[in-house]
C-alpha cells in the first residue's frame, strides 16, 4: 500500500493540487473572516476582544496537530524504513512553526485587554514557547546536517522528544493554576461550552487554516521532490 | 456600521492587529515557499538543458521529470 504513495507516482497530483487548494482556501477564509469579524456576536464579558479567538485557537490547534504528525511520521520512517515519511515531515514543519508563532503573538495581543498583561509565565504559554523551540531545532537540524541518514535520525529524535510536550500543553490548564480557562471544546465529549454562534466561525476559520497548511505542505513537498531530482540529474 | 467594525467597542487595535499579523504571516510564508519552489524548478530546467541527448532521453523516461519540466514551462 505504501508503494502507491511513492513520490514518483503522486507528484502528478501534488504538483497540480496547490492551485485548487489555494482557491478553496481563499473562499473559506473569506467566509470565515466575514463570520469572525462581522456576523459573530461579541462576548458578554470580553466584548469584541473575543474575536481574537478565531485566529488564536485554530493556529494553536494546527501547530499542535502538525507537531504530533511530525512525531508520528518520524516513528513511521523508523518502522517502515521509508524516507518519504521524513520528506513529508520536513515539508509540514515550516507551516507548523508559523502557526505556533501566530498562536503566541495573537495570544499575547489577546492577553493585554483580558488579563492586563502581554505576557505571563503561565503553564500553557510557557509550554507553547517550548514547542516553538522544538520546531526551530527540528528545522535547523535539516539545515545543519548534510548526511541523509544522520539528519533523519536527529530530526526524528527531536520530533519524538518534542511530542512529549503536546499533552503537557493540552492538559496544562487542568494540571496547574493558569490564566487560561479550561478547554471549551473536547473532541471526545459532546459537552461543548461554547455557543453555536461562535462555534461556527471557529470551525470555518479552523478549516481555512487547515487548508493553508495543506497548501504550504504541497508546495514544500514539491520543492523537496524537485531538489531530490536535481541531485539525480547530477548523477546521470 | 463601518465605525463600529473598526472600533470594535474600543478593542479595534487588538482585534485588527491580531488578524493583520496572521494574514501578513500567511502572505509571507506563501511567497517565500513559492519563491523556493520556482527556484528549484528553474534549477532543474537549467540542469536538464545542459544534458546531452542520451542523458536527456534517460531523464525524460521518468514521469516525474516530465511533470517537473511541464510545470517549469508555466512559470
Amino acid at each position: 500500500m505504501l508503494k502507491s504513495f511513492e513520490p514518483n507516482k503522486i507528484f502528478a497530483v501534488t504538483s497540480r493540487a496547490p492551485k485548487y487548494v489555494l482557491f478553496l482556501f481563499i473562499v473559506v477564509l473569506t467566509i470565515g473572516l466575514t463570520e469572525a469579524l462581522i456576523l459573530s456576536p461579541e462576548d458578554y464579558k470580553q466584548s469584541d476582544a473575543v474575536r481574537i479567538m478565531y485566529v488564536h485557537v485554530p493556529a494553536a490547534w494546527i501547530s499542535l496537530g502538525i507537531f504530533s504528525s511530525l512525531a508520528l511520521l518520524s516513528v513511521g520512517s523508523f518502522i517502515f524504513k521509508n524516507k518519504n515519511f521524513a520528506l513529508i515531515a520536513k515539508s509540514l514543519a515550516p507551516s507548523g512553526l508559523v502557526f505556533n508563532i501566530i498562536a503566541l503573538v495573537t495570544g499575547s495581543i489577546w492577553g493585554k485587554p483580558t488579563w492586563g498583561t502581554w505576557w505571563a509565565w503561565d503553564a500553557r504559554i510557557t509550554s507553547m514557547l517550548i514547542l516553538v523551540l522544538f520546531y526551530v531545532m527540528y528545522l535547523l537540524a535539516w539545515r545543519i546536517y548534510e548526511d541523509k541518514e544522520q539528519v533523519i535520525k536527529v530530526t526524528s529524535l527531536i520530533a519524538i522528544l518534542g511530542v512529549v510536550n503536546v499533552p503537557i500543553i493540552k492538559f496544562s490548564v487542568d494540571w496547574w493554576n493558569t490564566l487560561h480557562q479550561p478547554a471549551s471544546i473536547n473532541i471526545l465529549s459532546t459537552n461543548i461550552a461554547i455557543h453555536t454562534s461562535m462555534l461556527i466561525p471557529l470551525g470555518i476559520m479552523t478549516a481555512a487554516f487547515a487548508l493553508f497548511s495543506l497548501l504550504i505542505f504541497l508546495m514544500k513537498y514539491n520543492t523537496e521532490l524537485i531538489k531530490v531530482k536535481n541531485k539525480g540529474l547530477d548523477r546521470l | 456600521m463601518i465605525n463600529e467594525i473598526i472600533s470594535m467597542n474600543g478593542y479595534g487595535a487588538y482585534v485588527w492587529s491580531a488578524f493583520s499579523f496572521t494574514l501578513i504571516s500567511f502572505t509571507a510564508l506563501y511567497f517565500v515557499t513559492k519563491l523556493q519552489l520556482s527556484k528549484e524548478q528553474k534549477k532543474f530546467a537549467y540542469k536538464f538543458g545542459t544534458l546531452n541527448v542520451e542523458k536527456a532521453r534517460a531523464a525524460r523516461s521518468q514521469n516525474i521529470n516530465r511533470e517537473i519540466l511541464s510545470n517549469t514551462s508555466n512559470i
